[in-house]
This record gives structure tokens, sequence and C-alpha cells, in this order.
């Protein structure tokens, strides 16, 4: 090491101003290349808004929030209320099938990355995570294929037993009442769950990895069992990395179109209580109706489906990153 | 194993597939079940003479055509767009590309002139026609059917069913199997107490344009829960009830995997998926397999107008099954370059001939001798720079 470093001095020395030069370029690059991405978010942004227009100006603002049909085919090129295009639904579908997978995708996450980093066998962490990272691999698409083949017939007596059981109780009887026929808000929302398993599991595993080995050794040598340990030296350091996972897999959850489309429903007229009932998400209108928006304003008001999808993910993007901060400062 | 047993099994053998080569457009997919005596009867789905039309080519090929063509439109008639293409380039050395866009993204692309032609489930209303570049030829190039497919443990292939019912069942006034409504048409099938998960395409469809032309024609009840029949036709309504699959294979999908399921497919796609489907009550009262045959049907005693955009559900010959539609052509009729509307003339002049020929292979049917004609009569109408290019 240090026969290196005086090997290198003299060169460095002498060209020590062809170096700044170099340094000027490289700032320059790396700040161009930042610049670049704000543009293309910003781009965006101005892009949807601009497509989005003939159908806010056509119907009020507020007019798209405050209904939740939405029926392209009573779209007239002259009349201007009620609004045909009513988006409450789809930001429900999009909420309702996103929460329904992260109460899932969480809760085994953590359980799958506690095993691997302290209790599997040492075996078998490796094959075991590579599993799981696996999944992430796997194409929506064929998410959604075998959702619609595999996935909703093995749902079936789950789904028609709890709607039975569940549907006649008073209050939560309405979140649950059937007839469960596959396709509705708990399968895309399974679907989902799998999906975003991958990304929160190999987080969690990074996180719970980095938990002092201190701690960890302090506690046992106290007489902890393995479970106090874990939850007394590891979960308590990595709740803010567990909540950014949760915020990235959410992220995607949001966005998530053509495997959701494939299972949901897609019932775009009305919000139903019951998550086994059919429904439709954003991105999920978009997915089936762009290419055959030929109804008046039917195209813009998909952009503007887009642009408050656009907007609903930057918002939950900033709230993931202020509970980030405010659990981390909470530990620190 | 003996000799004897080897022999008796090759006639059980033979006999078994001498019997499925006469039924081979008979069977609706799926197991005929032997608790239900629900089944098509004997139909005119056995004659093979209305598969192969065998029209003679209408002109003989203009001379200095381009060598490739290009097309957008229709995924109704993809499958078929590809066999003919295939083989019309194996015969006359043009390559033929079509992308199945959809049937929107195919008007969009014939008004933006960048496609040599279209293809559409619709024909282009005038005012579409009026945003493009001029006058717009609509071509008829095939027919096809589409069907009530379900999915019933028990009951096999060719549940009757009138468009009242479809009607009543898709706005949810008919919510279970063993309604009396089914029950009456269907003597001696026993049908379950199912309720009904009623299935449509959730993505913007030629197929779901006929299907909605179709109830709108036969089932008041449907009309008036659309709120009228402005709104209770198209390539998307405002369904008030079901499930909603994208795409052929969403539908075809949910439908194989749901107990109780209805929904209506294309009846290519229902064969290839072996999805059990149903008969159809037409205009003259006769309950019709969807078939070849009986969709060739579908258009004799219809008035064309002079583009020859009509509808073509609800045929009055007696044979005729009754939930039928067409795909257009697009093209526009005053061409400039002389050597691509050349090219454009000879390919569909050879599918309008030749080419019908092949459409039973996939299971959609030629088109009639009537409508043959004044498809070929509409072709003969390009121009170049003015003046007609087939005498």
């Amino acid at each position: 090491m240090s026969v290196a470093s005086t090997r290198l001095r003299g060169p460095l020395v002498l060209t020590r101003a062809r170096w700044r030069g170099r340094d000027a370029v490289f700032r320059t690059g790396v700040a161009a290349t930042s610049a670049l991405v704000i543009l293309i978010v910003a781009a965006t942004a101005v892009f949807l808004v601009f497509q989005a227009v003939p159908a806010l100006r056509q119907y009020s603002i507020g007019s798209f929030l405050s209904s939740d049909r939405w029926a392209p085919s009573e779209a007239t090129p002259t009349s201007n209320a009620p609004n045909p295009y009513g988006i409450v639904q789809f930001i429900y579908g999009t909420l309702l099938t996103s929460v329904i997978a992260m109460v899932i995708a969480v809760a085994v996450a953590v359980a799958v990355a506690l095993f691997i980093t302290d209790l599997a066998p040492l075996w078998l962490r490796r094959p075991l995570s590579s599993l799981v990272d696996l999944l992430a691999a796997i194409p929506s698409v064929v998410y959604g294929f075998w959702g619609i083949f595999a996935l909703l017939p093995a749902l079936a007596p789950l789904g028609t037993g709890m709607s039975t059981a569940l549907g006649g109780l008073p209050v939560i009887g309405a979140v649950f009442a059937g007839p469960f026929f596959g396709p509705s808000y708990f399968a895309a929302g399974i679907v989902l769950a799998i999906m975003v398993l991958p990304i929160v599991a190999a987080l969690c595993r990074e996180v719970f990895a980095v938990a002092p080995v201190a701690e960890k050794e302090a506690a046992l040598a106290l007489g902890a069992t393995k479970w106090e340990m874990l939850r007394m030296a590891v979960l308590p350091r990595s709740r803010s990395g567990i909540m950014g996972a949760s915020i990235l897999g959410l992220g995607r959850a949001i966005g998530e179109t053509i495997a959701v489309t494939m299972v949901i429903g897609n019932n775009v007229l009305g919000i139903s209580a019951s998550i086994f009932q059919q429904g439709a998400t954003m991105p999920s209108v978009i997915a089936n109706e762009f290419t055959e928006a030929t109804q008046p304003f039917h195209l813009s008001a998909l952009f503007v489906v887009a642009g408050w999808l656009f907007v609903i993910a930057l918002i939950v993007n900033i709230i993931g990153k202020l509970i980030i901060r405010r659990v981390g400062e909470a530990i620190a | 194993m003996t000799r004897r047993t080897l022999t008796a099994l090759g006639v059980v053998v033979g006999l078994a597939l001498a019997a499925g080569c006469g039924s081979t457009s008979n069977v609706g997919g799926g197991q005929p079940s032997a608790q239900s005596s629900a089944g098509f009867g004997s139909q005119i789905c056995g004659d093979q003479a209305s598969t192969k039309p065998g029209y003679p080519a209408p002109f003989a090929p203009v001379a200095g055509g381009v060598k490739s063509l290009s097309g957008a439109g229709s995924t109704f008639v993809a499958p078929m767009m590809s066999d003919w293409t295939k083989t019309y380039s194996q015969q006359s050395q043009v390559q033929v590309s079509y992308q199945s866009i959809g049937s929107g993204g195919g008007v969009a692309q014939v008004q933006a002139a960048t496609v040599d032609f279209g293809a559409s489930d619709t024909g282009m209303s005038a005012a579409e026609i009026a945003k493009a570049k001029g006058p717009v030829l609509q071509i008829p190039l095939l027919l096809g059917a589409v069907v009530p497919a379900y999915h019933l443990n028990g009951v096999g292939p060719g549940v009757k069913f009138t468009g009242d019912v479809l009607g009543k069942i898709y706005t949810g006034q008919i919510k279970t199997w063993n309604d009396p409504a089914l029950v009456t048409l269907n003597p001696g099938v026993t049908l379950p107490s199912e309720p009904i998960a009623v299935v449509h395409r959730s993505d913007g469809s030629g197929t779901t344009g006929i299907w909605t032309d179709y109830l709108t024609k036969e089932s008041p009840d449907w009309v008036q829960a659309l709120g009228g029949t402005s709104r209770s036709v198209g390539k998307d309504v405002a369904w008030p009830t079901g499930i909603g699959g994208k795409g052929n294979e969403g539908v075809s999908g949910v439908v194989n995997q749901t107990e109780g399921a209805l929904g209506y497919l294309e009846l290519q796609y229902a064969l290839a998926q072996n999805t059990t489907y149903g008969q159809v009550q037409n205009k003259a009262g006769k309950f019709i397999q969807p078939c070849v045959a009986t969709v060739t049907k579908a258009v004799n005693g219809v008035a064309f107008p002079a583009n020859l955009n009509t509808s073509l559900t609800d045929g009055t010959d007696p044979d005729a099954y009754p939930i039928t539609g067409t795909t257009y052509a697009l093209i526009y009729q005053g061409q400039t370059d002389s050597a691509k509307a050349a090219g454009l003339t000879n390919f569909f002049g050879w599918v309008l001939s030749s080419g019908q020929d092949l459409n039973a292979s996939l299971n959609y049917a030629p088109l009639g001798p009537q409508l043959q004609q004044l498809s070929v009569a509409q072709l003969k109408k390009i121009t170049v720079n003015g003046n007609p290019l087939v005498p």
C-alpha cells in the first residue's frame, strides 16, 4: 500500500492541473445526467396535463373526483354534465388492492427475511434467498396468467368459505359479502402481494443483516431466547428499514398494471365495499381502454387518470420518505 | 396382448376416428355429459359444401404491383389475416404485413394514412370518414360468430338461449341458472341452482360490438337498462353487471375457471380453448348451433346499403346463426400511387376469391355468394388519380 502510493505521487503532482480539468468535465457530466432525470419527470408531468386538458376543460376538474362511474359510451361531444368519466372507484381500487397486498406481503417478507438471516441452517440461507429473489424476475404478465388459471380456482374454496362465514356478520359482513366468483379486489391483492414480496424481503434481509452483532450477542449472553434476541436487538433497529422496504413495495403495487388487469374483474362503474367483488385500478383502466379509446374525450380522460396516478405515486413516496425520517430519528 | 385383442382395438379406434370426422364442427368443446340431454341435435353444421366456396378470381391480376403492403387494425381478423398473407406471399411473392392493434387503431391509422389498408370490425361512420383524407371503401372480408360460452358441471354443450334471455342475464335481471326462463327453453336439461357469473370484455372490442348489437335488436330490457339504443351498442358499453376480462383470453380464462360462468367469445376462440358453448334462437325462431355453415347463411336476405356498412346480426334465413359480424378492409378509394393500388387490388382480389377457401380451417365463414360479389364490386371502385384500375 505505502509502496504503491509513493510510486504514484510523482506523476500525480506533475499532472494535477490536467486532473482538475477532468474533474470539471466529470462534474458537469454528472450534473447534466441528474438534470436530465429531473427534466424527464417534469416533462412527463407537463405532457400528462397537456393531454388531459381537453377533458378537464369539457368537464369541471372536480367532477372527476366526485363520481365513481366510468361510462365512456355515455359521453357526447357537446354535453358536459354529468361527467361520464368519474375516477374515484379507480383510486379506491388502487388503494384497496395495495393495502391487501401490503398487509400480506410485509408480514410474510419480514418472517422470510428473519428466517434467512438468523434462523435458517447455514446451508439453506443462500438457496432460499436466491429463490425469493427469483420471484422478482417473473414477468408480471406471467403472474396474470398464473392468476387466472391457477390462483383463481385455488382461491374459490377460500373465498366462498370466507364469504359464507363472515358475510353475514354485522358491520364487517359488508367487506366479505359474496358471491365469490374469482376475479376480485381480493385476488388482485394476493397477486400483488406475491409480486411485492421479493422486493420487501430482499431489503429486509439487508436491514436485518446489518443489525449490530455485539448487541445480538449481548442479548443472548443475558439469557434471551432467539425470539427475545430478535425482538430486542434486531427488530427495533430495523423499523425504519422495514418501513422503507414497504414503501418501495407499495410503489410497485400501486403502479402494477397487467397482472392486476387480468384478475380484478374490471368493474369500472362503481365502488364495492366487499373485497370479493370486482373492481378496477387506475393502471388497469388505462391498459384496458387506451387502444380503443374512440369516444369523445375518452383518451383525454384516460390522461386525467394517468395524471392522478402520477400524483398519488408522488404523495405515497413523499409520505414514505417522511415516515422513514421520523422513525429513523426516534431510533437515534 | 394377443393378436385378436389388437385387431379389436384397431376396429374400435377406427370407428371412433370415423365418428369424430363426421362431427368435427358439431362438438362445442367440453365433454358431452350423460347427466344432461343438452346438445346440438341434428343441424346443417356437418355440411362441408359451404366451407370451400371456390369463388373464381374476379379479375386478372393488375400488372406492376408493389411487393410489400402494410395494414393494421382488428384483432378479430388477425389469425385469418396471418394465414392469408402467408399463403399469398408464397403464391405471389408479395409480402403483406399486418399489425393487429385493434379496430379503433386501424381506423386511426387509415385516417392518418400511415398504412396501406386498415381493418375494422365496425364500419367507419360518416363522421370518421370525414376526418380521413378522402373517401374510404369498406370491404367485408369474412364472417365470424360470437357465441355464448359457459361452464356448468354436468351440463354439456348446446344449452339454448334467446336474445331476450341473454339480455336479461346481462342486465342482471336473470341471476341463476335455474331461472324459469332458462328452464323453459331447455326441457330435459338439469340446470343447477347456481348464480350466473356474467363475464364480458373489459377492453374495447369488435366482439363486444357484435354481441351488444344483437342484444339491442332482441332485448328491450337490455336497451332500457343501458339508457337507449345510442348507448346499448358499441365496442365498450356501461355493463350493468358482471366480471370484465381483458381480451378473448381473459374472458375464456374466467369462463373456464368459474363454475356457473357465462361469457361471450369468438367461435374460433371458444373451439381452440375447448370452452362449452350454447345455441341461440334466430329470427325464424329456430335454435341454431354456431358453425361455418350457419354463419355463412347469416348474410342471406340482408339488404346492403351502397357502402356495405350494415349490421349482420339477426339474419332472416331459417338456418342463419344470429350473432354474426364481419371485418371490413378500409382502403382509400382515390389512390395516387399506381403500383401500390395494383398491389392492394391484387391482394384483396385474391382474398375475396381463393382466400375464402381458407376461412373455414380457422372457423371463420366465407362470405356468401351475394356479399362476395358486392365486396368485389367495391374493390373495383379503386381509382388511380381518378382513373379506374380494374375495368
